[in-house]
């Protein structure tokens, strides 16, 4: 397991256990954390599951590929942060990784 | 009606149309008690998987679930699978279970989704014919689609396709046989259908279009070929029917609810009957920008009806109607359909279907009302706000590709 951290445009904080090999996206998903809809479920076909990803995880999260990049520039209030969370798997080297989800993802 | 203050409900269905009603009861500070009837038994999860990557093995179960098991606990949202609903009594405002028992509601939602049509044919009762549709189809399918044995596909739409190139992938000689002179020709242009043949036949499956289908034949009760009506035979260990899907609508039509091809509802996805919702495949609803009713089998769907109707049942504001959306994924083409493309009289193509990155777009009067985007998101998504809009877009600034989508958007009117 792996502690993932999702803070609202808020500011409410939900700290979650992730499963190693599951995406940010659907450990968002199963446990009931608002602001990621996630409609296609993680085909990469509908972008709207974007987070901000903690700029001190940007490194180990990486930047995306260029379906997921085409994508992000037509989602609102994209930065240079914005991932597709159902592209970032959850991994060890995650631990205490925080996304931020944007008030909107439509 | 005001149901705001229901106390009771019940939703039949497990799909994707029921669980969202459910979630978004429960987001929208629903606090009563929700009954989800589903005859499948497992709890409710994604099927467009089920034709691309579970089918081919590269995706556990589980993943499939939208939520787990305990989380229906957690919320008090009572499951009961492998139940289905045998009858409505609208007087009473009861559903009769499979298993005798009786539901009361308050507020009752109808997502029994559809079912693949039968082929009418002989031999479709044979061992090794296979529908793709549930967990249960894909389990008895996987195991047998096994490198260098073959498949006939009968039906080339999204589901023949998809499991095509699965099966190809898997190392399977892959038949299509389709009736129409082209694939897809239910859904989408000459265009995309010829590119996505070429795709297929450039994989190694064997695509027969105008193909007439006489029967199946088998040897001890299993298939071993099918026989075409110019008394042709194509060797096949296994067959999948994917001829189009029927609207589950009996249950609504036998307690006297509107129906036609579809359980008829409004944009609440209310039926004729004020405490009946109806949503996904088998509700026939307004599609708010085409000016005409017609029923959706998608993901966008499903989603959209679903937070219609619980937003209706608790009095909140109606959530956006979003232009329909839908997506296919074979081989490494990832295909974005905004719209319905029915009815167009000017196609533009941006991009060449060569490079494998390409979008068609399908105009009417002027206005944007579909899009097909192989491998092209900013095509996809532009389209999706363009087509909301009403928008009209110069063809010639559509097949520049020296313009960006982000320019066109901005610029059309």
């Amino acid at each position: 397991m792996v502690k993932i951290i999702y803070k609202d445009f808020e500011g409410t904080v939900r700290e979650v256990d992730a499963k190693v090999g599951e995406t940010v996206m659907e450990t968002a998903i199963k446990n009931g954390i608002p602001g990621i809809d996630a409609d296609c479920g993680g085909a990469c076909a509908c972008a709207t599951c974007h987070v901000y990803v903690d700029a001190s995880f940007m490194e180990k999260v990486g930047t995306p590929e260029d379906m997921e990049q085409s994508m992000l520039d037509f989602a609102e209030n994209v930065t240079e942060t914005s991932r597709l969370s159902c592209q970032i798997p959850v991994s060890e080297d995650l631990e205490g990784l925080t996304v931020t989800t944007p008030e909107a993802q439509h | 009606m005001d149901l705001s203050s229901a106390k009771q409900i019940v939703v039949i269905g497990g799909g994707q149309a029921g669980a969202q009603a459910v979630f978004s009861l429960r987001q929208g500070g629903y606090d009563g008690a929700i009954t989800l009837v589903g005859d499948e038994p497992a709890p409710p999860y994604q099927r467009p998987p089920l034709s691309k990557a579970f089918l081919k093995g590269e995706m556990p179960e589980e993943r499939l679930y939208f939520k787990p098991a305990a989380w229906y606990q957690d919320n008090g949202v009572e499951l009961m699978l492998g139940v289905s609903a045998t009858r409505i009594d609208r007087s009473a405002r009861q559903v009769h279970l499979s298993h005798d028992a009786v539901l009361d509601y308050d507020a009752l939602i109808l997502a029994t989704g559809s079912r693949p049509r039968a082929l009418p044919l002989p031999g479709a009762d044979l061992d090794g014919v296979h529908e793709l549709r549930s967990l249960a189809d894909v389990e008895r399918l996987a195991p047998q689609t096994i490198a260098g044995r073959s498949i006939v596909i009968v039906g080339a739409g999204y589901i023949g396709l998809e499991a095509a190139a699965v099966a190809r992938q898997l190392g399977m000689d892959v038949t299509v046989l389709e009736m129409a002179p082209r694939v897809l020709a239910r859904v989408t242009s000459p265009v995309m259908s010829d590119f996505y043949e070429k795709q297929h036949r450039a994989q190694g499956v064997d695509i027969r279009c105008g193909a007439g289908l006489a029967a199946l034949k088998g040897d001890n009760g299993a298939v071993t070929a099918a026989q075409l009506v110019d008394g042709s035979e194509i060797k096949a260990d296994l067959v999948l029917i994917g001829i189009g899907i029927l609207p589950n609508e009996e249950l609504a039509a036998e307690a006297g609810i509107a129906c036609e091809n579809g359980i008829l509802v409004d944009r609440d996805a209310r039926t004729n009957d004020p405490h009946v919702f109806a949503c996904g495949d088998c509700a026939r609803r307004p599609l708010v920008h085409y000016g005409r009713i017609g029923r959706l089998e998608s993901v966008h769907n499903a989603i959209e009806q679903g937070k219609l109707a619980a937003a209706a049942i608790l009095g909140k504001p109606r959530p956006p109607e979003d232009t329909p959306w839908f997506w296919s994924d074979q081989y490494d083409l990832k295909l974005q359909i905004a719209g319905l493309s029915q009815d167009y009289d000017e196609l533009v193509v941006r991009g060449d279907p060569e490079a494998r990155k390409f979008a068609t777009f399908y105009l009417k009067s002027g206005a944007l009302i579909a899009v097909d985007a192989v491998n092209s998101p900013p095509e996809f998504l532009a389209s999706k706000k363009l087509i909301a809009a009403g928008a009209k877009v110069a063809p010639e600034r559509l097949s520049d590709t020296s313009i960006s989508m982000k320019e066109i958007a901005a610029t059309a009117v």
